[in-house]
């Protein structure tokens, strides 16, 4: 495969075709859905705080294009077994690094909707469409 | 191959006259299939509205100087131009606006909104309906209270036209529709559609923003009341736009824009109306953009819209027959040339649209990804999305054959 193809590399196919974690997570105690108006990616994310503040579950469900559902799925296997200081300071850097992949400005928006979709989950009032 | 190739244009020499076609796309030949968001345009119009700057630059219908004598010249002569292009018996009966959305909210604002249309008045459109002749007409109904009825169409993409006869009431003023579906490629029996109209006492409205490009118009043949139509889509400028009127339905029509050139006599608090068309291009117009638009319809003129027409159902012919050896691979909209305009939506099973763009997009292949502008269609189809491929005068079976490649390209990726 050229190149020109680093979109779309194994890891980013892998988790599009394989995802981790999807699915529903009916006692999650966070949740938060969005989608992204322009493509029609949906991303909704489901944690479960356990009561020493951590993510003991976290799962995704939607449907889109492969940068957004692989991005999902990377990033619950980021925040499964992290504290919610931890998820708290979760930021776009730290997401795009884990994907590896370069993206134009149009497929930032596709990659960066879990991040956003997280924020809502967080119950950050800024959380803007990035 | 199915059957032998009789495309009617010259391409290679069309290709030459357009700057654009001419770079490379990484390193790659650009293959541009998005023509139905907006065409490429010629050196003969770059050069005319680049000549416009430097040479006649002036505002129009106001300067007693030479230069504006000859922006006004050119200006009208534009207007004349489109007037003949679309057969209308009178350049007054064109206004110039800045796309056909505007073109549309004129409609739908002056006609509608401020016009002599009662609550409970009916608006018949379709489904298949572009957002910018989906969303003036939501306008009416929220601030005139105008019933809105959508017209449905069979699953091969044309329009339910008994289930038409049907919506259509003594209380239909409007009907508004599409001559061509920027998504299923549909050409609509408009004709039939404006007489059925006609015999119910309403006016029809055509948006011709994907037809007036590819196919010979004739207003007059179709008495259409209002038809609409962009100069961006048929190798013109952008921020130029075209509404045609009757003259009684033009007259029928309040003004969108108050401000200069659109008035007769301005006083303190009041104010008449110039005579239409100028009524309704108040502000300085795109001068360079209707004077592209112009040699736009000049270079249309000289291919012949039927032979342009005839080149595309030969394209569309050849990529519709392409596909359909396609596994895993579906297209949307009628399958009869015949039928279909230059415009082919497909879904690639296992791959999401955007992701079909960005593949083909390393191939140096443009097409469009998403719901293109007609979301209300897409649930009819209950897509989320669908690629579009849309061809034109430059496009020739070489870009086809590229495509499809791009296409088995695509498949590897998302095996």
């Amino acid at each position: 495969m050229s190149a020109s193809y680093d979109l779309y590399q194994e890891q980013i196919l892998d988790h599009y075709r394989h995802p981790r974690n999807k699915g529903p997570l009916p006692d999650a105690t966070l949740n938060a859905r969005d989608s992204n108006p322009l493509c029609g990616d949906e991303v909704i994310l489901h944690l479960n705080i356990d009561g020493s503040r951590h993510a003991s579950e976290v799962r995704f469900e939607g449907q889109g294009c492969a940068i957004s559902q692989a991005s999902a799925s990377i990033l619950t296997t980021m925040l499964k077994g992290s504290s919610m200081e931890e998820i708290e300071a979760l930021d776009r850097d730290a997401l795009l690094k884990k994907l590896g992949i370069p993206l134009s400005v149009v497929r930032l928006k596709c990659a960066l909707l879990p991040l956003h979709v997280l924020r809502l989950a967080l119950g950050d009032s800024k959380a803007v469409r990035t | 191959m199915a059957k032998p190739a009789k495309v009617l244009l010259n391409v290679p020499a069309i290709k030459a006259d357009f700057p654009i076609l001419q770079r490379k796309v990484r390193d790659r030949r650009l293959i541009y299939l998005d023509s139905a968001a907006t065409s490429q345009k010629p050196k003969q119009v770059i050069d005319a509205t680049s000549d416009y700057y430097s040479r006649y630059n002036a505002n129009v219908h106001r300067a007693i100087y030479e230069l504006g004598e000859e922006a006004t010249r050119e200006y009208e002569g534009a207007r004349e131009k489109i007037a003949g292009f679309i057969r209308a018996k009178s350049p007054n009966q064109i206004v110039f606006t800045k796309s056909t959305t505007e073109s549309l909210n004129v409609v739908a604002y002056g006609y509608g909104l401020k016009g002599k249309l009662q609550s409970g008045d009916e608006i018949v459109g379709t489904v298949m309906e572009h957002h910018s002749n989906h969303v003036p007409w939501h306008f009416v109904k929220d601030h005139k209270g105008a019933v809105l009825k959508y017209v449905d169409v069979n699953d091969d993409g044309t329009l339910r036209m008994e289930q038409y006869d049907e919506l259509l009431t003594k209380r239909t003023k409007i009907v508004t529709v599409t001559l061509c579906s920027n998504v299923l490629g549909t050409i609509n029996p408009v004709k039939d559609i404006v007489k059925r109209a006609h015999e119910v006492g309403a006016v029809c409205v055509v948006d011709a923003a994907q037809a007036a490009p590819h196919m010979s118009i004739d207003v007059q043949d179709l008495d259409a009341d209002f038809l609409a139509f962009s100069g961006h889509k048929m190798l013109g400028p952008t921020g130029i736009g075209v509404l045609y009127g009757k003259p009684e339905a033009l007259d029928a029509t309040e003004p969108l824009l108050g401000g200069g050139e659109m008035i007769r006599e301005v006083h303190l608090g009041r104010a008449s109306w110039n005579d239409v068309p100028y009524r309704f291009e108040g502000g300085t117009p795109n001068i360079a953009g209707a004077i592209g638009l112009g040699v736009a319809v000049d270079y249309l003129t000289k291919l012949g819209m039927d032979a342009v027409r005839a080149h595309e159902m030969e394209v569309t012919q050849y990529a519709l027959e392409k596909f359909a050896r396609l596994d895993g691979v579906h297209t949307y909209g009628p399958k009869d040339v015949k039928k279909k305009a230059g415009v082919l939506a497909f879904t690639i099973d296992n791959a999401h649209p955007h992701d079909v763009a960005s593949i083909l997009d390393v191939e140096g292949i443009c097409v469009r990804s998403g719901h293109h502008c007609a979301q209300p269609l897409m649930e009819r189809f209950d897509l989320p999305a669908t690629a579009r491929a849309s061809f034109y005068v430059y496009n020739d079976l070489e870009d086809v054959d590229a495509l499809v490649a791009g296409i088995k390209r695509v498949q590897e990726v998302f095996a």
